[in-house]
């Protein structure tokens, strides 16, 4: 059974269409990050699913019931705001007791839920607390443990962790791992930090311009991406565009192999590489590995982060990036002739 | 040139002052007048209040704690008193539910150019004249009225609804001159309400009157509770509306008082009646002053 089914759902605000003809499932127990840039509909995504918002057409499922029509306090939701939005007036036991006394659970019922649930979010005696009182990091467990404690049938998250610092949101990016694991709860998360989705998320749906334009596995959707926009948004990569010839692509006087399945003769195609993949060495040394790919070409300048190194080349009228680990210590000078090669399997035709 | 140059090259005569000379001369020009406005003819009215009579013409001077003793010597000022407190709680709950609610719906139903307009609207009685607004309604709710013969249009043999010289009258004119501060000061409470929080409540299953009773209405208590303060003091002490919208039914204390002054030429007593009140006053603002404390916290 599914979680949640979004169906042909679309909106638009006057003339700005924000999202287009969504349909997608968000397995049960399952979490999964809407990744994009701002204007890319994920919230209003959200939002829709959550109920705050109410889509011009299409259909939203939650739990197997058509809710598209139900309002937002009877959806059973758990949501948690990027600004933690707790009740300020309210302790801290209040706060996470609030939706169970919205289910009629009171007493010293609803007292064990809530011991429970601070007990999740590692804040346990904390009840008695005023919100003012807790740090950013704090007040955003709360918030969790508030939206957790009604065991929600989705928990949406909007942007949960990004008004925190970096070492703070990196704990807390294990947390909410640990907290979605341990509830199973469908879990929806709204970002637009690519290394978030990737470390928390099952799966991860990539939207541009109110459409969603992949949704997979992490590890998926970043070897595999299929549109240029899901390749440069999530990572870096660098994209040859040619013509097809034979069972190659031809750039500017090289061929490049690839193993997708390729259109006809003559077709003018872009294959992205990302930059990680791509072997680097002077033109004059011996190559001898087994990579299809070659391409000679000039580095124009080299980045030194101390761990990595990250070369900039050109070859024609292309530019390319590099990532190299620093393992000799002598990174190439610019200017120096360079092959550089990687696997057929790296060469990912892409949509424009 | 080394920047500290600059500073080491003042001349000496330009030397700082002491922070409390430029304080003291920022605050000196208003409490003088202050001093001068109010503090001293209060004083004066003080030291009448004392007295056995108006000290005028040749009446000798005599010391006395007997105008203080009003509310025991005559017993029907009890009634007023009791009188004026019932219309400045009737008018103080209703500026209440009323102006919470006007101000509610300029914060989450309005915005922009339509918002300014109508907060201009809600404005507008601090900008009429008092009179003029206080004898508009006696031409509105006296028999035969504009209210008479607006729902005589509808059922021509409705009898009578003028309630002129009542003190629902009374009330009436109070809410309309004061509801203003009640809508400013719990617009500016509900303002500053983080949207989150009310979508907060409603996710967790939170219906309209759960986000009023138990969000809204309790984060915009320090905006009741000011406005209450600014209402409720002015108007138990309010004469002019009592008087024109009351007529008869119309005693109050503020009418007492101004009689004292203005008719019976009673200074003293006009001026112990009015300190006991003054009293009275600043025990509610103490009482209420926890209260604020507390919610200015949050």
């Amino acid at each position: 059974m599914s979680g949640v089914d979004v169906t042909a759902v679309a909106k638009s605000y006057g003339a700005t269409k924000v999202l287009t003809d969504i349909t997608q499932s968000f397995e049960s127990s399952s979490f999964t990050s809407l990744l994009g840039p701002s204007g890319s509909g994920k919230t209003t995504l959200l939002r829709i699913i959550a109920g705050f918002v109410a889509p011009d057409e299409g259909a939203v499922r939650i739990a197997g019931a058509d809710v598209t029509g139900v309002p937002v306090h009877a959806r059973n939701i758990g949501m948690v705001f990027q600004s933690y939005a707790l009740f300020p007036h309210m302790s801290v036991a209040a706060n996470v007791g609030f939706g169970l006394g919205r289910r009629g659970i009171r007493g010293k019922v609803a007292k064990a839920q809530v011991d429970e649930a601070l007990e999740m979010v590692r804040l346990p005696g904390f009840g008695g607390r005023y919100p003012r009182q807790l740090s950013g990091g704090q007040q955003q467990r709360v918030a969790l443990a508030r939206a957790i404690v009604i065991r929600p049938d989705v928990l949406l998250l909007d942007e949960p962790l990004s008004a925190l610092d970096r070492r703070l949101r990196q704990e807390m990016q294990v947390e909410l791992l640990r907290i979605q694991r341990e509830s199973g709860l469908t879990t929806i998360f709204v970002t637009h930090d690519q290394e978030e989705a990737l470390t928390l998320s099952d799966k991860v749906a990539i939207l541009d311009r109110g459409r969603i334009v992949q949704m997979g596995r992490p590890a998926e959707v970043y070897e595999r991406p299929r549109t240029k926009f899901a390749a440069e948004f999530l990572g870096d990569a660098n994209f040859l565009t040619g013509k097809i010839r034979g069972n190659t692509v031809e750039i500017a006087g090289a061929t490049i192999a690839t193993q997708d399945a390729l259109p006809a003769d003559g077709t003018s195609v872009t294959v992205a590489v990302r930059p990680e993949k791509i072997a680097i060495r002077p033109a004059d040394s011996a190559g001898n590995d087994a990579l299809e790919n070659r391409l000679p070409a000039t580095v124009s300048s080299v980045i030194y982060t101390g761990t990595a190194l990250t070369y900039m080349l050109r070859t024609g009228d292309l530019h390319l990036k590099v990532f190299a680990q620093n393992s000799d210590g002598s990174p190439l000078a610019a200017g120096s002739a360079v092959v550089l090669s990687w696997a057929a399997r790296h060469s990912v035709m892409v949509e424009g | 040139m080394p920047p500290e140059a600059g500073v080491a090259g003042l001349p000496a005569a330009r030397r700082r002052m002491p922070p409390w000379v430029a304080t003291a001369a920022l605050l000196l020009p208003s409490y003088a007048w202050l001093t001068l406005a109010v503090l001293l003819p209060l004083a004066a009215m003080f030291a009448f209040s004392f007295l056995h009579a108006t000290p005028l013409g040749n009446k000798p001077v005599v010391w006395t704690l007997e105008q203080y003793r009003a509310f025991y010597d005559q017993p029907y000022l009890l009634g007023v008193a009791w009188a004026s407190l019932s219309i400045g709680l009737w008018t103080t709950g209703i500026c209440a539910v009323v102006g919470f609610a006007a101000a509610l719906a300029l914060v989450r139903a309005t915005a922009g150019r339509a918002r300014e307009t109508l907060l201009i609207l809600v404005l507008l009685p601090f900008w009429t004249n008092g009179l003029v607004r206080v004898f508009s309604w006696t031409m509105v709710i006296r028999e035969g009225g504009f209210l008479d013969t607006f729902v005589r249009w509808f059922w021509p043999s409705a009898p009578s609804l003028g309630f002129l010289y009542t003190t629902p009258a009374i009330v009436l004119g109070l809410v309309h001159g004061y509801l203003p501060y009640m809508v400013l000061t719990c617009y500016i409470a509900l303002l500053s309400i983080d949207e989150a929080v009310i979508e907060a409540a409603q996710s967790l299953g939170a219906r309209w009157w759960t986000v009023l009773f138990k969000i809204l209405v309790p984060l915009a208590a320090p905006g009741l509770v000011t406005g209450a303060i600014l209402i409720f003091v002015p108007v138990i002490g309010a004469f002019m509306e009592p008087r024109i919208l009351g007529g008869r039914v119309g005693v109050t204390m503020g009418t007492v008082i101004e009689d004292q002054f203005t008719q019976a030429f009673n200074w003293p007593l006009g001026s112990a009646l009015a300190f006991t009140m003054l009293a009275v006053v600043l025990a509610v603002f103490a009482t209420f002053s926890g209260v604020l404390r507390r919610s200015a916290a949050t």
